[in-house]
């Protein structure tokens, strides 16, 4: 593994609801500037570890640090410096795009906010739309704002839940650009993601099935230990093996 | 990279500030809540300020006698037995009635007059004194009616014998009624100040209650909790709009009801806008309440309902609240509304000031303060 500071370290987390466990002893490390590929099929427990990770959910079991801060007592510290992009959008249909960059500017009180929101607006293409309602924006503007807007306090820690789904190629690909972007500045992301094009540009994978972490580790070690020639296969063979196993 | 600006406890007023601001647009843009804000009260006002009757027994009534003869007794005797009256006092100067009546403790005062029996019977027509809190005419006009018939029984039991000479027509007693604070007997005068207590539980409590669901059930609740504010943050962001709200309300239907009805506004307004204050907040923190535990919008208005209903029911707003039994009473205790209606007919109606109402003002606030920890107790700060 190469080196960089860890900004992630959780063990044996576990996430329950009534008695069904939902993740299952997840335990994860990650390193400033890396993009971190989060990958399984539906219902693996993508979603609610990432949840756990930004403290809206508790874990049942386990432990770990967020940026050095208890992940179950410091939470409130944890929120101010990481970014969550939720799956489905979750800003607010019925404010103008900047009105919601100038609450989350709010929020996270960011000092001098205006020449930060018209540089956001400015570097996204957005400043036409700036006061446009953001309900009435298309799926992949939408999905533009959420990603500024999450990002406008320069989180350390950045985790992206399915952030392409339903989005069009180009905006796609434009996407991942900005997110590489950000990972050369320093900051830490964790996307979870169905597409194995965009899983193939992520620094490293982790692949979750059923509750458990099966795999992870760079592209290469993981082809190396199914003895796969691609990232597809490799998945596929992961998967028909915990089938088997459940 | 960012460092963390705040101490880990404290609140912010950008960030409060930022949550209402937010509030306050959302509320801009959303045209039927607006238009159900403005028409609720003015439909209410013309509603409610036809009419609604009811015959409510056992109201609180004083007694002033002033006469110590067996007549006197068998009089105040068949008030009592009439049912409409509950006598609760004897007291001794006009002033002390005239001081519980403006509380509302009381609902009537019988004076009967020095040497009552025996001026009756050298037929001088003495007089019995009636004096009535007026300002509730759905609940007196029922105990007005019946004096008649216990004028009527008191002849056929006590005008015998040596006293058959009594019962003649007209009668022998004077019996002088008072309407005190509504001499007209107007209903809508004691509907009017209680409305818009219904009108603020009513859109305060269910705008509150679907502002926690609605972010919910449109998945920005999410977004919420993942952002570093504190519920007392968001409590004050969704609060501090609605009761800006809450008071134009009030403000339109004082407006509608003198310009409709030339209702007389007796009290000072200024003392009626800062109780209004405890009061709207207790309907907001009770919403509040309801948001945080409601799953969903219909839920949300279902646990509302079960709130307003009973507001409306059983806090003297409809029906006297001397009139319901005990434990209805009791219930009607929990409501914010019962002391509410009180205060506002007070003031109102009876030009009540701040000594006199306090005694409605402080469970008032003890009903807020106790929602407002229970509303911050139940909010989710996670999505568990």
């Amino acid at each position: 593994m190469s080196g960089g500071d860890v900004v992630i370290d959780v063990e044996h987390l576990t996430k329950k609801f009534g008695d069904k466990t939902v993740v299952n002893d997840v335990s994860l490390t990650i390193r400033r500037g890396k993009i971190y590929g989060f990958l399984g099929p539906n219902g693996s427990g993508k979603t609610t570890t990432i949840r756990m990770l930004c403290g809206i959910l508790t874990p049942s079991d386990g432990h770990g640090t967020c940026l050095g801060l208890n992940l179950r007592t410091e939470a409130f510290r944890i929120r101010e410096r990481i970014g969550y992009m939720t799956q489905k959008f979750s800003f607010w249909d019925d404010l103008t795009v900047r009105e919601n960059l100038a609450f989350v500017a709010d929020i996270f009180r960011i000092k001098d906010p205006t020449p930060r929101i018209d540089a956001t607006l400015h570097d996204l293409g957005l400043t036409h739309r700036a006061d446009q309602l953001a309900g009435t924006l298309s799926g992949g503007w939408k999905q533009r704002l959420a990603l500024a807007a999450c990002t406008l306090h320069r989180p350390e820690i950045l985790l992206l839940d399915e952030p392409t789904a339903g989005v069009d190629p180009k905006a796609r690909k434009e996407f991942w650009q900005e997110i590489r972007q950000f990972a050369d500045v320093g900051m830490s992301i964790l996307v979870s993601t169905h597409y194995m094009d965009e899983a193939n540009r992520c620094d490293e994978i982790i692949y979750i099935a059923y509750g458990d972490v099966v795999a992870k580790g760079s592209i290469d070690s993981i082809l190396t230990a199914t003895g796969k020639s691609n990232l597809e296969e490799a998945f596929i063979y992961y998967m028909d093996r915990s089938h088997a196993e459940a | 990279m960012p460092k963390p600006e705040s101490s880990p406890s404290g609140l912010s007023l950008r960030r409060m500030l930022a949550l209402i601001r937010k509030e306050f647009l959302q509320l801009l843009r959303d045209r039927p809540t607006l238009a159900m804000v403005v028409m609720i009260p003015i439909i209410q006002v013309v509603l409610f300020g036809y009419a609604i009757n009811t015959d409510p027994r056992h109201l609180p009534t004083a007694l002033i006698v002033r006469d110590m003869s067996d007549m006197s007794r068998s009089l105040v005797a068949g008030f009592h037995n009439s049912e409409y009256f509950k006598i609760v006092a004897d007291v001794k100067s006009d002033a002390q009635a005239r001081e519980m009546l403006q509380r509302g403790e009381l609902y009537f005062v019988i004076t009967i007059e020095e040497n009552f029996n025996r001026r009756l019977v050298r037929g001088e027509k003495p007089s019995l004194l009636l004096e009535a809190d007026a300002t509730d005419t759905a609940a007196i006009a029922g105990a007005l009616a019946a004096v008649d018939g216990i004028m009527a029984r008191l002849s056929s039991k006590e005008f015998v014998g040596p006293l058959a000479y009594l019962k003649q027509v007209p009668a022998p007693i004077n019996v002088m009624v008072q309407r005190l604070y509504n001499p007209e007997g107007f209903t809508r005068y004691n509907i009017i100040p209680g409305l818009i207590g219904v009108v603020l539980t009513l859109t305060g409590v269910m705008m509150t209650a679907l502002a926690l669901t609605r972010e919910l059930e449109r998945g920005t609740m999410e977004n919420l909790l993942v952002m570093p504010v504190r519920p007392l943050e968001v409590m004050f962001g969704k609060i501090l709009p609605y009761t800006l709200i809450s008071y134009v309300q009030s403000a339109l239907i004082i407006l509608v009801a003198q310009t409709l009805f030339g209702i007389p506004i007796l009290g000072s307004m200024s003392l009626f806008f800062m109780v209004l204050l405890v009061f709207i907040v207790c309907n907001l923190a009770l919403g509040f309440c309801i948001s945080a535990v409601a799953k969903n919008k219909t839920q949300a208005l279902q646990l509302s309902f079960m709130i307003i209903l009973p507001s409306i029911l059983l806090t003297g707003f409809l029906f006297p609240f001397y009139g319901m039994p005990q434990w209805a009473q009791a219930i009607g205790s929990l409501f914010p509304m019962t002391y509410f209606v009180r205060i506002s007919r007070a003031i109102v109606l009876k030009g009540a000031e701040f000594p006199q109402i306090w005694h409605n003002v402080w469970p008032m606030l003890v009903i807020m303060l106790v929602l407002a920890v229970l509303a911050i107790k139940f909010y989710r700060k996670t999505m568990d």
